[in-house]
């Protein structure tokens, strides 16, 4: 059995994602006037479509194209010894040392914890009036499963087909979709774990709320 | 104790002091100091029972207040009238149509629970005698409400849809026959694309006005750029002689003259040099003969309690209402003796009375009037370097070509017709015919075809490359094709595109990257060579050069400039061209001359090639390579050149005109808002950007984010602002497709 309080000691010893950045083709490097240390940023806007921190220039056949930071972070590395020198693609340019988030921590301890059920395809869920009953009346953590239930009702077009659960039986511990909100093949409709979990998952995910407040 | 009626004076003339530091924005320190030093002291003494006589004292420090302020009002700058005409004590349209017409209802909305609180409309009516008998005469009052510093007024502010009720009842004032007032008090239209689209509402009503069978009097207070233009395509222009009238808010005038960046603030000195350069008020407006007359405000501008402004602005908007009754009139004695009349400065409007309701046939005549003045407009701002000869050769020639034509489409086309019917008829007959009796040898001959199965070999084998002809595909090619460098595709992060070849992208590939199929900008000449017959291209009117008609300072030099760059003498080439044998009139705007801005010269030459169009009969292509929108260095010069080219479209459309545009690159505000946005057939090529003002203004004006590409030409197809978006490549079939399809019974083609 997983060891939700180990996962998430190991998570603090080293609260961080290194995103090594690479060239993605072949080209001659030049870089800007950054030093490591410095802090980058990632794309920022509502809709993401402001760049990130210029870390180089990568330019091949006269055509110069940024290589641009994809997360916010500190800088690391950064290969200036590469500067005007032609390299093949996939060469480490530099190296970004991202602080996980809270919600980034919740999100990994929640995928090793839990047991996720997936949506088949592309189309619109809901729980059966049943299942939706006895969720509103109680706390959906109270909500027990069990293989082969009938569960959801998956509707695309008006086309209604009830889906049965298959998987651990266990309780319903998060719900990822939402009311009339089309769901991508593959995402996670809800999260499961079983009875004897279910303290200690949500005791991690208290303390992940409290100590990375602030973070 | 205070008298309360002593209280409500000094609040009064706290208020006006309050103004007057508000417009002079730090100026005339001095004054101010001594106005507020003197009622600070009156009212101290008041309050301690110092002042024997108040109703004196008050009287006095009123005479002061008066006398300061028209000595000030000699030196109101251009600037200072943009903030007398934003100031929350300026009259606003309420108290118009509560001192001005005798009664009123208001329609469409009240208040903030209307579809746009920032234009107000009302039915209101004038009382007049003549002698015992008493005439109500009913008008449709439309206009921006800014209100006193009401918030949800949005400070006149129209949205797409406040527009387009405005269009709706100018609609109603038509059926019922009632002239229309609009009075225009506006710093702009709000920027958003939101059905029905701010660029296209707009063109919508400047065409609607264009062709009213009503009378129609604008009165501008506010008349800020595309917003004012929705509502001011009038038979008379009267303006207030505190207000403005530009192509933009000197605010703007300065983030683009600064080359400002988002959320950069422009200095003040900047801003007030933009406004005394742009020629923006009333005096200017009326020397350049884009207004009628103006109504002289009391010192300062007009508030609501200046009473006596408002019988004034009674009289003159009665008595432009009966000067363009009476210009309808078709009996040159009447029409005279009545002119007279009204001409009097001594003239009682109120006991003249003049009948508002107009005939068939006068209707038509305000019509053409009102088409026609318009076109007159702005003709000398354009420099017309046309030899003499060519001009008096033309002239000539239409003198030919008119009765021509006539006969020619008129009659001729009219009993041809008939006959091609009947000849039609007869071949199909044949044919048919032909057909039965040929029935064997067709059998024959297609056995024999079997045997030799070459062809078909040929079809399945390879192709051969042994001579590269695919650059010959195109009768032009970019210059950048012989430029040894890869591209990148803006889409490639969320396509994959690889990298393309400048040579193959500029050359077979027609600038379309060959796996997401964004557009890449292309010089116009590739249009005009690749997309018409071969040397089918003739120019004309390319004499008619941009110029600097206000001396904008600095502006001589960049407009050479441009000129040198782009090899041509304006923004916009006109030329005569045939698409696969169909004769056709082209408008090019080109975004590589000053973004493809349109002036006085651009608008003239539309103009001329909208009227080339009708006098030969032929289909008229707008094409817009680019366009940044009107040129604000030329002020009124090119905003007026809105309801004119929209007016010239009108005539063509009316006549019988096809009358296409077509957008590429980025396309923006005043030209969209009017001549081109009215086109009732509007196709975009891809990657294109459609829109009234770009990010950075919807930033600045509305506080809201919009999201990338919310311009492309998708957009606007799903908003239903355009018909179409075509490939580059398939522009040539497309064209000559729509001249096939649309070009009908009453269209001019071939």
């Amino acid at each position: 059995m997983l060891n939700i309080s180990e996962l998430l000691e190991s998570i603090k010893e080293s609260p961080y994602r290194d995103i090594v950045i690479r060239t993605p083709h072949t080209g001659c490097l030049s870089f800007p006037d950054l030093a490591i240390g410095a802090e980058v940023h990632g794309p920022s806007s509502q809709w993401k479509n402001k760049p990130g921190t210029l870390l180089a220039t990568l330019e091949r056949e006269r055509n110069p194209k940024p290589i641009l930071a994809p997360e916010k972070g500190e800088l690391v590395e950064l290969h200036t010894e590469l500067a005007g020198t032609f390299v093949e693609a996939q060469t480490a340019v530099a190296t970004i040392r991202h602080r996980l988030t809270r919600e980034e921590v919740e999100h990994i301890i929640l995928q090793k914890a839990l047991f996720l059920f997936r949506a088949p395809e592309r189309a619109k869920y809901y729980f059966t009036p049943e299942m939706d009953k006895k969720i509103h009346a109680t706390e959906s953590h109270s909500v027990k499963v069990r293989d082969g239930m009938e569960l959801l009702i998956m509707s695309r077009m008006k086309r209604e087909v009830h889906l049965q659960y298959s998987g651990p039986d266990g309780v319903i511990y998060a719900i990822y979709f939402k009311y009339n909100e089309n769901i991508d093949a593959g995402a996670p409709l809800i999260g499961v774990c079983t009875q004897e979990q279910l303290p200690a998952i949500q005791e991690v995910i208290m303390r992940i709320k409290t100590e990375w407040a602030g973070r | 104790m205070i008298d309360n009626n002593i209280e409500k004076r000094i609040v009064a003339l706290q208020e006006r002091l309050i103004y007057l530091k508000d417009i002079f924005a730090g100026k005339h320190a001095d004054d101010s100091d001594l106005l507020q030093d003197r009622l600070a002291s009156f009212s101290r003494k008041l309050r301690s029972d110092e002042v024997s006589d108040p109703y004196t004292d008050i009287a006095s420090m009123e005479d002061l207040f008066s006398y300061v302020e028209s000595k000030l009002d000699s030196s109101v700058t251009a600037m200072d009238r943009v903030r007398i005409v934003r100031h929350p004590q300026r009259i606003c349209l309420r108290d118009i149509l509560e001192n001005v017409y005798d009664t009123f209802t208001e329609v469409g909305g009240q208040d903030e629970y209307s579809l746009d609180p920032s234009i107000l409309i009302a039915r209101a009516v004038i009382t007049r005698h003549r002698g015992k008998k008493t005439y109500h005469q009913p008008v449709m009052v439309i206009g921006q409400e800014k209100g006193h510093g009401a918030e949800f007024r949005n400070g006149g502010s129209v949205k797409p849809w406040g527009n387009a009720k405005a269009m709706q009842f100018m609609r109603v004032a038509e059926t019922e026959g009632i002239p229309i007032h609009c009075y225009v008090c506006t710093p702009g239209s709000f920027p958003i694309e939101d059905y029905p689209g701010a660029a296209q509402q707009i063109a919508r009503n400047i065409y609607g006005m264009a062709g009213l069978r009503v009378p129609i009097i604008a009165i501008i207070s506010e008349g800020g750029s595309g917003g004012a233009e929705a509502i001011s395509l009038a038979d008379k222009r009267i303006m207030l002689s505190h207000g403005y009238y530009s192509v933009i808010s000197p605010e703007g005038a300065a983030a683009i003259e600064g080359h400002l960046k988002e959320g950069e603030r422009a200095s003040s000195e900047l801003i007030e040099h933009c406004a005394e350069n742009l020629h923006i008020t009333a005096k200017d407006n009326l020397g350049f003969g884009y207004i009628d007359q103006i109504i002289q405000e009391p010192p300062l501008g007009a508030r609501p309690w200046h009473f006596e402004f408002f019988r004034t602005l009674r009289q003159e908007v009665i008595r432009a209402t009966d000067e363009v009754i009476i210009s309808t009139r078709a009996l040159p004695l009447l029409k005279t003796l009545a002119q007279n009349r009204h001409a009097r400065p001594t003239a009682n409007l109120e006991h003249l009375y003049i009948h508002w309701g107009l005939s068939a046939g006068a209707r038509s005549r305000l019509v053409a009037l009102r088409q026609k003045k318009f076109l007159r407009l702005s003709r000398s701002a354009a420099s017309d370097k046309r030899p003499m000869y060519n001009k008096v050769m033309e002239l000539l020639s239409s003198y030919i070509t008119k009765p021509w034509n006539s006969f020619k489409y008129d009659f001729y086309r009219k009993h041809q017709r008939k006959i091609q019917t009947f000849v039609e008829e007869i071949d199909n007959e044949w044919e048919t015919f032909k057909y039965r009796l040929l029935s064997p040898w067709r059998k024959f001959k297609h056995g024999i075809e079997k045997k030799n199965n070459a062809k078909g070999e040929a079809l399945m084998a390879l192709s051969e490359w042994t001579k590269d002809s695919r650059r010959k595909k195109w009768n032009y090619l970019s210059p950048r094709y012989k430029i040894d460098k890869t591209l990148t595709c803006p889409n490639s992060a969320e396509y994959g595109c690889l990298d393309l070849w400048g040579p193959d992208l500029f050359g077979e590939f027609a600038g379309v990257c060959s796996y997401c199929g964004y557009h890449f900008p292309m010089e116009p000449e590739w249009y005009v060579r690749n997309v018409f017959d071969k040397d089918s291209v003739i120019e004309f009117n390319s004499e008619i050069e941009a110029g600097n008609p206000l001396s904008f300072p600095n502006f001589d030099e960049r407009i050479r400039k441009a000129q040198e760059k782009n090899g041509t003498r304006s923004g916009c080439m006109t030329f005569e061209a045939r698409i696969a044998g169909i004769k056709i009139i082209v408008a090019m705007f080109m975004g590589t001359f000053r973004g493809g801005s349109v002036g006085a010269a651009e608008g003239c030459k539309f103009v001329e090639a909208a009227e080339r169009a009708t006098k030969n009969r032929y289909p008229f292509l707008a094409y817009v390579h680019g366009t940044a929108g009107m040129r604000i260095q030329e002020g009124t010069h090119a905003l007026i050149q809105m309801p004119r080219c929209t007016v010239a479209v009108r005539r063509y459309i009316e006549a019988g005109g096809l009358y296409v545009v077509l957008y590429d690159t980025n396309s923006f505000a005043g030209p969209v808002a009017s001549f081109l946005g009215c086109s009732p057939y509007q196709f975009a090529v891809r990657s294109s950007n459609i829109g009234f003002a770009g990010p950075g203004v919807i930033k600045e004006t509305t506080g809201m984010d919009i999201p990338p590409r919310y311009h492309r030409s998708t957009e606007a197809l799903a908003r239903g602002h355009i018909q179409g978006i075509w490939d580059r490549r398939q522009i040539r079939a497309n064209l000559k497709q729509a001249l096939r399809t649309i070009g009908g019974r009453n269209l001019y083609y071939r």
